[in-house]
């Protein structure tokens, strides 16, 4: 299966990304500068964290207008899967492919650390393997992390099973203990309509090596390679 | 033209670092305030000097770019230049 | 001195304010005349008083620095360039330096320290290496002092904000608060890059008639001054230097490093220097004089951000994110495609010469022209008069009283500005990124592995400032053993280092005799560890109203681990036996257990013993490899008992502590001897590290085991590890939050 990461002017984990797809699917992704209007054939597009223009004006607004992500949004809406890490996600919240916005941390200072997720759901093309339940390990590193949405978006995403991923304790409990960011009911990610698109603000390329201290991240990229293939 | 754009985050939307500021305020005596909001003030050029023209393309600028509207307001001011 | 004559001629003469104003005494300006022949113009003389500052021309420490031992199998670049470089075999090379950015981070302490990240990553990118780690070592005042919590929130979200964007992962640091630093406080900033050892590049302007390319972003009036700013004493005033602070972008500096990487893999470049302090000045002037050609520059093609630019205010900015390099000939267009590609400026400045002259034009007229002679090496060079300080006594057991509870004293230091954990400081900092991390903030050194390989570099930032100013010479060499320690531990062959030489002001005698002796000490301890300073920086007159900063002579060291299968880490399991590597005679001057039972640090530090420092390490360094021991961790600060608590908290399990010593307890378990670490190791194989330790000469002494969830001591009650945890953990935060209303 082929895959393309998208690369922004600021861009910072662009690499990341393509050395766990190159794990997971067995080659190096395409990787596409944000300048390109053409965007190769590929069955998974990763839109990756970093600084895209620098977090000017607000975290991913104006990549989100940049010629390549209309190409983007257009495949999204063809049903192509597009996987948004951290700046990614927050890119596609504001082309509006996922609803919401992510916005300044509640202490105001960027965090990096490990945090504990509770995987939602195993029967999406990003979760399959994982277990319904469980509780993983992935750092998160943002200043913007902090998930908002009206109650009503929010009443209707939980509604129709849209979130993927929420921040617990280790043991798996979701409280406002467990948040690191103020994101409301927790929101670690979640997924478009179709569940083609999901946009997390942790990083699952940045466990998914044993030599990095854990691989709680994998199962992402395998879960991809997994139903695609 | 000059545009004059403020974007201010919509009410009920959680402001922390308007609450930061009005925290600080307070740790400074301002004992008389109540609520600090904070946003963003932009300034641009137009080129445009039809004020109808000039005041439709602002307000395009604002929604495609300028301010996210799921979360924020604006507002603008147009001065001849 | 003939010379051709400066079309400018300035009005009506220099006073001698505007020549004090600008940082010269009547000595050097008497020495420009007499170069000169002339009385220069306002331009040359802001030109040669910034080649002249301190901080360009190192001229009170250059002969002292002379003296560091600089060369070794592994040294392949020493100090001289942007940054040094060291030989990590496979064809790559690791490239590194250190820089203070004090002054700035004083006055505004967010711009200030993202500034200096921002510069000391060009450092390594201008020799062509991707920056893959950063470090920094901080020094604030006192926690009581009324700007102290105000300078850590903004020195640590500068540093984060600028390091985070540009996507290099911030790996480790140190910091201290000490009253000594509430009128100076200290940022010095490390990075780490990576570069394919045979394409390394270099300043040097070498050839005649070559384009002379500025890139990056606009030149403003941003810094005006910054160098001879960070050569003058503070004093009330200095608060109102706001405006010369210079402002980062790291996302144009993000840019730039994608933009120079792209075209350094291109037969394009014959030099490259970054503009730092002092910026279209001294970065021009460097390339000339290495190149040995001259050089002359025509500012109306200076890409500016404001209008009307003077050319003493282009000569003088210190805007950031702006490089400045000689191409081959005819490469303009690739470089120019490259540099568009990036949304960077690209302009063609000028041109180098034969003439070994430095001319500047602006708007038709000749603005200066100096001889490059003059600028570099013409720069005065002083032998300052130096005071040795009197040695001090040593402190013994007796001097300092004995606490009530060993482990109650434990809990009261971990849970003080001295001891704390840190985390608060570097989870803001992007750790993570690059996705080579192997060994996180918090431990002895920070590893990054070398990406695509099996091999890891290690990178620690060291200087304990109360020993050195006890006495500079063994506070010196202690940082240096310090440093080699903490890459030991983390199981890696020390490579060398880079110095951050922070002191006050050098005319005054005893000031310069600390700096002479820290650089005695510093040479002593890298000699005898094969440990070479590659590159370095130094920052003087760290003063304000005439008291100075205790000498901090900071030391950043890098290390090769072969293979991170085998490195070292300091958290410990569960039924293990605790050793202690190095002798342990109860050193207690001006240790941190000293201070908390006398409210003092008093005496001499602790001596470091460099041949049983390098037994020491040579022993642990083999025993991590060959996998004998299952934690490391060297004892600095607090001593053993301390070194024991941060391994237990690290690894989740308690201990219980009994040793055999005759010294007393409070000595001999918060003694600061040098040259010990503790290890931990399975009980079935306790034998066979003790009988290595005695076959390498290395005292070894069992400590106790690992087990339970308290760390016990005979004959007093148990402490709790989640209540150590949390006191260690909360001071800092809670200090940080508290300033908010």
């Amino acid at each position: 299966m082929k895959a393309a990461v998208i690369v922004f002017p600021g861009s910072n984990c662009d690499r990341d990304a393509a050395v766990a797809l190159e794990a997971a699917t067995g080659a190096p992704p395409a990787m596409v500068w944000h300048g390109d209007a053409e965007l190769p054939k590929t069955d998974v597009i990763v839109v990756p964290g970093g600084f895209s223009y620098g977090d000017y004006l607000r975290s991913g607004a104006m990549a989100a207008h940049s010629p390549v992500m209309r190409e983007v949004v257009a495949r999204a809406k063809a049903g192509t899967p597009v996987l948004g890490i951290c700046n990614g996600f927050q890119v596609l919240t504001e082309t509006g492919l996922l609803p919401g916005v992510l916005m300044r941390n509640r202490s105001l200072r960027f965090i990096c650390k490990d945090v504990h997720l509770k995987v939602e759901r195993d029967d999406t093309l990003y979760t399959n393997g994982y277990a319904a339940g469980s509780v993983i390990r992935i750092p998160v590193a943002h200043k913007d992390g902090n998930y908002f949405t009206d109650d009503e978006t929010l009443a209707r995403l939980e509604g129709e099973g849209r979130i993927a991923f929420r921040y617990c304790s280790a043991e798996g409990t979701v409280d406002d203990a467990a948040n690191p960011n103020g994101s409301r009911n927790n929101i670690a990610g979640l997924y478009n309509e179709s569940g083609t698109v999901l946009g997390m603000m942790p990083h699952p390329e940045r466990l998914a090596d044993p030599a990095l201290g854990g691989t709680d991240g994998a199962p992402i990229f395998s879960s991809i390679v997994e139903r695609l293939q | 033209m000059k545009a004059r754009i403020t974007i201010t985050l919509k009410q009920g939307v959680l402001d922390p670092q308007g609450k930061a500021i009005e925290g600080a305020l307070h740790a400074l005596g301002f004992g008389g305030v109540d609520d600090v909001r904070q946003g963003k003030y932009i300034e641009v050029a137009l080129s445009e000097s039809d004020p109808e023209a000039a005041k439709a393309e602002v307000e395009r600028m604002c929604e495609a770019l300028l301010a996210n509207t799921v979360i924020e307001n604006y507002s603008y001011e147009l001065e001849a230049a | 001195m003939s010379g051709g004559a400066p079309a400018k001629k300035s009005e009506g003469g220099l006073s001698p304010a505007l020549i004090a104003e600008h940082g010269l005494s009547q000595d050097e300006y008497a020495r420009i005349l007499e170069t000169l022949g002339r009385e220069p113009t306002l331009t040359e003389l802001g030109i040669v008083s910034v080649m002249w500052s301190e901080h360009c021309s190192y001229k009170s420490s250059r002969i002292w620095l002379k003296t560091l031992p600089t060369e070794g199998p592994q040294v392949i670049e020493g100090p001289g360039e942007n940054a040094g470089v060291v030989d990590l075999g496979d064809g790559q090379a690791a490239v590194f330096k250190m820089e203070s950015h004090n002054h700035p981070s004083y006055i505004e302490p967010y711009q200030g320290a993202a500034t200096g990240v921002g510069g000391i990553m060009r450092d390594v990118f201008t020799m062509g290496a991707r920056p893959v780690a950063n470090m920094n070592a901080l020094r604030f005042g006192s926690p009581e002092h009324a700007k102290t919590r105000h300078l850590v929130s903004g020195v640590v979200s500068g540093i984060g904000d600028y390091g985070n964007c540009m996507g290099v992962p911030t790996i480790g640091g140190e910091t201290n608060f000490d009253s000594r630093y509430d009128g100076n406080i200290l940022v010095n900033a490390m990075c780490v890059g990576l570069v394919d050892a045979n394409r390394i590049f270099k300043s040097a302007a070498r050839g005649v008639g070559l384009p002379v390319v500025y890139v990056g972003s606009k030149t403003g009036r941003d810094g005006i001054h910054g160098a001879t700013m960070a050569s003058a004493e503070f004093d009330d005033a200095s608060e109102e230097k706001r405006p010369t602070v210079q402002v980062g972008d790291p996302f144009t500096e993000k840019l730039l490093l994608e933009a120079c990487l792209e075209l350094m893999a291109e037969d394009a470049i014959v030099g490259i220097q970054d503009m730092g302090a002092a910026g279209l000045t001294s970065s021009s002037v460097e390339m000339a004089d290495k190149g040995g050609v001259g050089i002359e520059l025509n500012l109306d093609h200076v890409p500016c951000r404001e209008e009307a630019m003077t050319a003493y205010e282009m000569m003088l900015s210190e805007s950031q994110e702006r490089m400045l390099m000689v191409l081959k000939p005819g490469a303009e267009p690739i470089a120019e495609k490259i540099f568009k590609k990036w949304e960077l400026d690209f302009a063609v400045i000028g041109i180098t010469t034969d003439t070994g002259r430095f001319i500047i034009k602006h708007d038709g007229e000749v603005e200066a022209d100096l001889p490059l002679s003059a600028l570099a090496d013409g720069a005065p060079i002083y032998e300052r008069p130096h005071a040795p300080k009197p040695k001090l006594a040593t402190v013994t057991a007796d001097d300092v009283p004995a606490p009530n509870s060993l482990l109650g004293a434990l809990q009261e230091m971990m849970g003080g500005p001295h001891l704390c954990s840190r985390r608060w400081i570097w989870e803001q900092y992007d750790h993570m990124v690059m996705a080579d991390t192997v060994a996180r903030p918090g431990g002895d050194a920070g590893v990054v592995r070398v990406h695509g390989t099996s091999k890891g570099l290690a990178v620690s930032c060291d200087v304990t400032p109360r020993y050195c100013a006890g006495d500079a010479f063994e506070g010196a060499k202690q940082a240096v053993a310090e440093c080699w320690r903490n890459l030991t531990a983390a199981g890696a062959d020390p490579l060398a280092i880079t110095d951050c030489m922070n002191f006050g002001s050098p005319e005054r005698p005893e000031i310069m005799g600390e700096f002479v002796d820290a650089v005695k000490g510093m040479g002593e301890a890298c000699t005898a560890l094969s440990f070479p300073v590659v590159s370095g920086n130094v920052s003087l007159y760290n003063e304000t109203n005439g008291t100075a900063i205790p000498p901090t002579p900071a030391v950043g060291g890098v290390g090769l681990i072969p293979d991170i299968a085998h490195m070292g880490q300091m958290a410990i399991a569960e039924g293990q036996a605790l050793v202690v590597l190095g002798e342990t005679k109860g050193a207690l001057g001006m240790s941190l257990y000293q201070e908390h039972a006398t409210g003092a640090f008093t005496g001499a530090p602790p001596p470091v013993d460099l041949e049983c420092e390098k037994r020491a390490g040579d022993l642990v360094r083999d025993l991590i490899r060959k996998g004998t021991v299952s934690a490391v961790h060297d004892v600095s600060d607090g001593g053993l008992l301390v070194a024991v608590a941060e391994m237990a908290l690290a690894g989740k399990t308690g201990v219980t502590l009994q040793a055999e010593t005759p010294l007393a307890p409070h000595a001999f378990w918060f003694g600061e001897d040098q040259g010990r670490y503790v290890v931990a190791v399975e009980a079935s194989r306790l034998r066979e590290l003790l009988l290595q330790a005695a076959s390498s000469g290395v005292p070894a002494l069992a400590i106790g085991t690992s087990g339970g969830d308290a760390l016990q001591l005979e004959g007093e009650p148990p402490l709790p590890l989640g209540g150590l945890r949390s006191t260690y953990e909360e001071w800092l935060p809670d200090y940080m939050s508290a300033g908010r209303g």
